[in-house]
């Protein structure tokens, strides 16, 4: 426990809908001291944005805080009159956005935006050019006038994020919020970007609210973590605590749907979806999803409870953490070994080289992927993979090289292959917000593969649907329903139900959770292992997630620039890399730094 | 089980589309601004279709003194040559109305073909649609009409097809920039790579996307043509001469402002309620459409190796 | 709004070619010149053939049934009916590059007597009428944006619904009603210009014409403005500055203006476009001596020379103005300006 007065102090924050008592926060009381680092995580929609920007006495038109203490040094910033609170933001607290493409003006040069920033607490301009290049000095950036005189569309994520750390490190504030800043960068600008982030606020003695869904990133940083779900923080504590044992289920939950990039490991989700603000029940708001609720979690709000270091908001807390001291990991055995009867590959990649009009971005790229197994097919964002799925798949046809499909050659583009090969062969798309057909019920989406590949009566292809929508843990009423009645996690299944519904041979799986919550990516993780294991399906995984390729692939291909860096069994890849670059890729993906072993 | 089977047999064979269209309109009539406009509407559609039956006196014959103050054998008085300005403002509508609805529905119907055509099929023919539609663009749709009717004189079905083809490029654009939109999505590549032909993709995928824009666009198009229709009969280009219409009854007159204010107040009336009724039930649909198309964009874990 | 930003999005394409080694707004320029004069030529191509290659004889149906062999023959020569049309439409072309458009069927005035006053009326007219409606537009969008759904806003939603739908003849005899003939007599009802004096000489016969044209526009150009005005202020860069304790009034001029004002270029242009034929009915209802009412008169009399040039003349325009409005707009928009 730290002696020093809290920089920050959180006391019973509510948060509503303006004009209403729908809350989508509420109760949330923290404390952070200087130079400590409180990890806020949280699914989407479980309120840590909107808490984030409380801090900065800020809420978004629509919501409002309707009541508690945000105290800024003593002070209760919420009481202040607007001009007080001008005075503080960006001096006393300062903020750094979740998507710095957006959060910066597009139309100024970033050498303005700083000075903006610096003009906002000076009475002259005076110091702001030395002022600037100490700060862009301190994020790794040049402060040349050519620099300064970009705009910020002609920085890399990477470089407008550390921007955004400098305008937030402009006045040395006591108080820093970072709203996911690193969700949407690559591992190893994301890595670059933490180490910043860290050595500012050891070397500023800030304290920091570092707001993130990723708890691995958290926890390499945090000193403590509050966890968020449905507005609430349902366990606070040390982040040894509490990443170390989780006692709330929903926290384990959390844990057991994580990917880990050190082992193999059956990842299991939570199914459900959080309450909306305005639904939720009078109980717990996790009883509804929770596999270890009694009675009186549906009728009861729990309350906080002090125990093992950390407090919760569960009625079991004490037996659980007394009875599940560890979380179980269970090796998943699939996966452990590879086949090692060599049969015919479903697929092998040639020396392909794929071009977007004048530039080459794949520069002849070989791989095989073996019958009934998983290949993952990983690298950073520009490396190529998503162009050389599509060149499988039909979507990209400026392509020379050879893709064989069971021994035969596979032509670019779909109308010169067979009628059976486009069967076998199907895709699923990135992002299931725009891979299916808003006007067409999940029924017409799942059927219209098979009406279009086989001819199958009425009744076979009712039976199918059914059957199909069973395999993916979906509903059956779901058939009527339109896309825009799902959840993501759910979208993803039913695209994936439309490829699965013809029994193809080879299922290519492009980027499929990256939009998605941890506990709905291990849903389909787990779905995608158990439909390769049973149905002889081959996948495969186009990825960026080298945490993920361990919990479902059994042969990894490294693609970096449009070439092939490395490739081979998952084991011996992320074991035993060869390459340097396999190594830092590696290095880079946030290790989880919790009591796990 | 099988109870449950049953269920969701059916809603597989559920009918292709929904209604969508219906059940976008039956919404916006329930929105303040939609049943506004519907009422406007539909008060002056009445005038102008049930008119001609009640009409008191012959709308071409000469019953009184020019300009005569409202009185009550003539209840809006008479009008530049004495004629009953009710019986004429009673008759002046339908033909207006009927010539409005055909450009309207032509220049769509051109401007839709030529838009999804010129986003779909691409390339040349794509450039030669939107080269057409450009040159035609660079008239400007009232003097467009009027260079049409200055070769061939006023005839009401070259009326009618000067209005539509001012339309057809304007639709075509924003047809096709919405069709180029919807063809690129990934919900129409994952048919597309099935190998389904292009036309049903089209036809089954792209269009049904298309229907809000194309109900906007067919509103929006409606209240241009009574403007550029009543326009150019304003200025003498319509019905010949003797025939009552509302947009010539402004112009001819007008010179009697002070005298029988009314013979000019009640047809620019009459086509104000109109346009205002049609353009505000288009703007009800465009505001219940957007509602209707806006996704949940809940792309919380975004990408790190995305678009590439 | 939604109307017309869809319209908008269908506009001239923004398109650029990034590669290009030449500075991108000299870039965009030229290509667009060039796209320009091909438009324009054929326009006077489809006009020239629309106007001259009529079905029957031309002449013949100028002059209807009054013809004599004489007359017939005599304008048979002068619109070059003897000669191969490429010829005829080299002859009229090349004529109106030389700057001599013929002569006026209707009264044997040369037709650039007759349209070089009347343009330069409708320009004042087109000019006065496009600056108010901009201020006005802008302003009113921009009020509106910042007092959203207060009064204000509400009051130009609904009169702008009315204003856009209703024909420019119904507003200028509604203000012709309140302001000259009926309820006050405070302007003229009919803008005369005796020859040889020009417009501005004489303000009070702009005052109706040009308050009509204004009426008609800016709605549009505040609905964009507001939509505009709107999406920068919820905009995650001007919610950074509100967090980095930027002042409001520094916010609204440095921060969301520039980026408001970009969009609302391409409607502001749109609109002027619309003014070019938009005057052809308000210069006819107020008897104001400009090429619109010009194009009226000479298409009651069939006066085909004097058609073929303001509608030749009117579709440069609209050329120019696109030009214009593209270089603006991509001058005000660093992000296309600018190549990665």
């Amino acid at each position: 426990m730290s002696i020093s007065i809290p920089r920050l102090r959180v006391d019973g924050l509510r948060i509503c809908r303006s004009g209403t008592t729908i809350d989508v926060a509420s109760d949330v009381s923290f404390s952070v001291t200087a130079g400590e680092v409180l990890g806020l995580v949280g699914e989407s929609g479980s309120g840590k944005t909107s808490v984030a920007l409380a801090l900065l006495g800020y809420a978004r038109r629509g919501l409002m805080i309707s009541e508690g203490t945000v105290a800024l040094d003593g002070v209760d910033i919420l009481t202040l009159s607007d001009r007080e609170l001008r005075g503080i933001r960006g001096k006393a607290v300062a903020y750094v956005p979740q998507d710095p493409s957006t959060a910066l003006n597009p139309s100024l040069r970033v050498g303005v935006q700083l000075r903006e920033a610096y003009r906002a607490h000076a009475p002259d301009q005076n110091g702001a050019e030395l002022r600037i290049s100490e700060l862009l000095d301190e994020v790794g950036l040049p402060a040349t006038p050519e620099y300064l005189s970009r705009y910020p569309h002609q920085l890399s994520g990477g470089q407008q994020q550390r921007i955004a750390l400098a305008i937030a490190f402009m006045w040395r504030p006591s108080l820093i919020v970072l709203d996911e800043p690193t969700t949407g960068l690559d591992v190893s600008t994301q890595r670059l970007v933490l180490e910043t982030v860290t050595s500012l606020c050891r070397a500023h003695g800030v304290g920091a609210v570092f707001v993130s869904h990723d708890l691995a990133v958290v926890s390499g940083l945090a000193t403590s973590v509050a966890v968020m779900y449905a507005g609430r923080i349902i366990e606070h504590g040390p982040t040894e605590r509490v990443f170390g044992a989780p006692s709330h289920p929903y926290t384990r939950g959390l844990f057991e749907a994580l990917p880990s990039a050190e082992f193999a490991q059956e990842l299991r989700g939570i199914e459900g979806q959080p309450p909306q603000p305005g639904g939720r029940p009078p109980g717990c708001s996790f009883a509804p999803r929770c596999s270890l609720r009694v009675a009186r979690c549906d009728t009861e709000l729990p309350g906080e409870v002090v125990h093992d270091g950390r407090s919760v908001r569960c009625f079991r807390a004490t037996e659980l953490v007394a009875s599940h001291a560890r979380i179980s990991i269970q090796e998943s055995p699939e996966t452990q070994e590879s086949p090692e009867t060599v049969v015919t590959p479903i697929l092998e990649v040639e020396g392909v080289r794929a071009r977007y009009g004048s530039a080459e971005v794949l520069h002849g790229v070989s791989f095989v992927v073996p019958s009934n197994s998983c290949v993952a097919l990983v690298g950073e964002s520009g490396s190529g993979k998503t162009t050389l799925a599509g060149c499988v798949a039909g979507l990209h046809k400026e392509f020379q090289g050879e893709l064989r499909f069971k021994g035969s050659q596979l032509p670019p583009g779909p109308s010169p292959r067979t009628e059976i090969t486009r069967r076998a062969i199907q895709y699923v798309f990135q992002n299931p917000y725009a891979s299916l057909n808003p006007r067409k019920t999940v029924g017409q989406i799942i059927a219209q593969p098979l009406e279009h590949h086989l001819d199958m009566s009425r009744t076979d292809r009712e039976a199918r649907i059914a059957q199909t929508l069973d395999d993916l843990s979906l509903s059956r009423s779901f058939v009527s329903r339109f896309p825009d009645q799902l959840s993501g996690g759910e979208r993803q299944r039913v695209a994936i139900a439309r490829a699965r519904v013809v029994d193809p041979e080879l299922l290519i799986c492009d980027e499929v959770t990256s939009a998605l919550d941890v506990s709905a990516q291990a849903v389909i993780v787990e779905l995608l292992r158990e439909l390769q294991g049973k149905r002889h399906l081959s996948i495969l995984f186009v990825t960026h997630n080298l945490a993920l390729v361990r919990s479902i692939a059994q042969e990894v291909v490294v693609l970096a620039g449009g070439v092939v860096v490395e490739s081979g069994t998952v084991h011996d890849v992320l074991e035993q890399p060869q390459e340097e670059y396999t190594m830092r890729l590696i290095k880079d993906v946030p290790r989880f730094k919790g009591a796990m072993s | 089980m099988t109870a449950e089977i049953r269920t969701s047999a059916e809603d597989v064979l559920a009918p292709k589309i929904r209604g969508q269209w219906r059940a976008i309109l039956s919404r916006v009539v329930r929105t303040k601004r939609g049943a506004t406009g519907l009422a406007l509407t539909a008060v002056v559609v009445l005038v102008a279709i049930v008119g001609p039956f009640f009409s008191p006196y012959s709308p071409t014959a000469l019953v009184a003194l020019p300009f005569q103050r409202p009185s009550a054998t003539y209840l809006l008085g008479t009008d530049a040559l004495g004629r009953d300005v009710l019986s004429r403002v009673l008759s002046g509508g339908w033909l207006l109305l009927c010539m409005a609805l055909a450009a309207t529905i032509l220049g769509v119907c051109i401007g839709a073909a030529a838009g999804i055509s010129a986003a779909y099929i691409k390339g040349r023919a794509d450039g030669l649609i939107m080269r057409s539609a450009d040159v035609l663009l660079a008239f400007p749709q009232l003097v467009f009409a009027l260079l049409l009717v200055s070769i061939a004189g006023p005839k009401l079905w070259l009326i009618v097809l000067a209005v539509a083809l001012g339309h057809a490029p304007q639709v075509a654009r924003v047809i096709r920039a919405a069709a180029l939109d919807v063809s690129e999505r990934p919900y129409v590549r994952a048919v597309e790579i099935q190998g389904v032909p292009r036309r049903k993709v089209m036809y089954s995928e792209i269009l049904p996307n298309l229907v809000t824009p194309l109900m906007v666009e067919a509103g929006l198009r409606m209240t241009y043509s009574i403007v550029v229709m009543a326009g150019l009969a304003f200025l003498g280009f319509g019905q010949a001469p003797p025939d009552p219409n509302w947009g010539i009854m402004i112009n001819e007159n007008r010179v009697g402002l002070q005298s029988n204010p009314w013979a000019v107040v009640v047809p620019a009336l009459l086509i104000s309620l109109l346009t205002i009724g049609t353009n505000t039930f288009t703007d009800a649909v465009a505001r219940v459409a957007i509602g209707v198309e806006r996704q949940p964009v809940e792309l919380t874990t975004v990408v790190a190796g995305g678009q590439e | 709004m939604e109307v017309l930003t869809s319209e908008l999005a269908a506009g001239p394409e923004p398109s650029i070619e990034v590669r290009s080694r030449k500075h991108p707004v000299l870039a965009l320029a030229s290509r667009r010149v060039m796209q320009g004069l091909v438009t324009v030529f054929l326009v006077s191509v489809v006009v020239f053939l629309a106007t001259e290659v009529l079905p029957g004889n031309a002449a013949y149906s100028i002059l209807g049934r009054s013809a004599t062999p004489e007359s017939i023959h005599k304008l048979e020569l002068q619109l070059h009916l003897d000669q191969g049309i490429v010829a005829q439409y080299w002859y009229w072309f090349s004529g109106i590059l030389r700057g001599d458009l013929g002569t006026s069927m209707s009264n044997g005035q040369s037709v650039t007597a007759l349209v070089s006053a009347r343009f330069l009326n409708s320009a004042v007219l087109v000019l006065l009428a496009g600056f108010f409606g901009t201020l006005v537009g802008v302003l009113a969008g921009a009020i509106a944006a910042l007092r959203r759904d207060r009064p204000f806003d509400h009051a130009l939603s609904i009169s702008s619904l009315a204003l856009t739908a209703l024909p420019e003849f119904v507003i200028a005899i509604g203000l012709v009603l309140l302001f000259a003939t009926n309820v006050f007599h405070w302007l003229p009802a009919i803008s005369l210009l005796p020859p040889g004096t020009t417009p501005l000489s004489r303000p009070h016969v702009l005052v109706l014409p040009v308050a009509t044209l204004v009426l008609v526009i800016f709605p549009y150009i505040a609905r964009m403005m507001r939509a505009a005005m709107i999406e920068a202020l919820e905009s995650d860069y001007v919610e950074m500055a509100r967090l980095q304790g930027i002042s409001a009034k520094r916010i609204l001029f440095f921060q969301a203006l520039p980026n408001s004002i970009a969009p609302t270029i391409q409607v502001i242009g749109l609109n002027f476009l619309y003014l070019a034929g938009g005057i052809v009915v308000v210069e006819y209802i107020f008897d104001y001596p400009g090429i619109g009412q010009a194009l009226v008169s000479a298409v009651n009399n069939r006066d085909i020379p004097v058609i073929q040039f303001i509608v030749v003349v009117l579709a440069a325009v609209y050329v120019v103005v696109n030009i214009v409005t593209d270089v603006v707009a991509l001058i005000g928009s660093p992000r296309r300006r600018y190549a990665q």
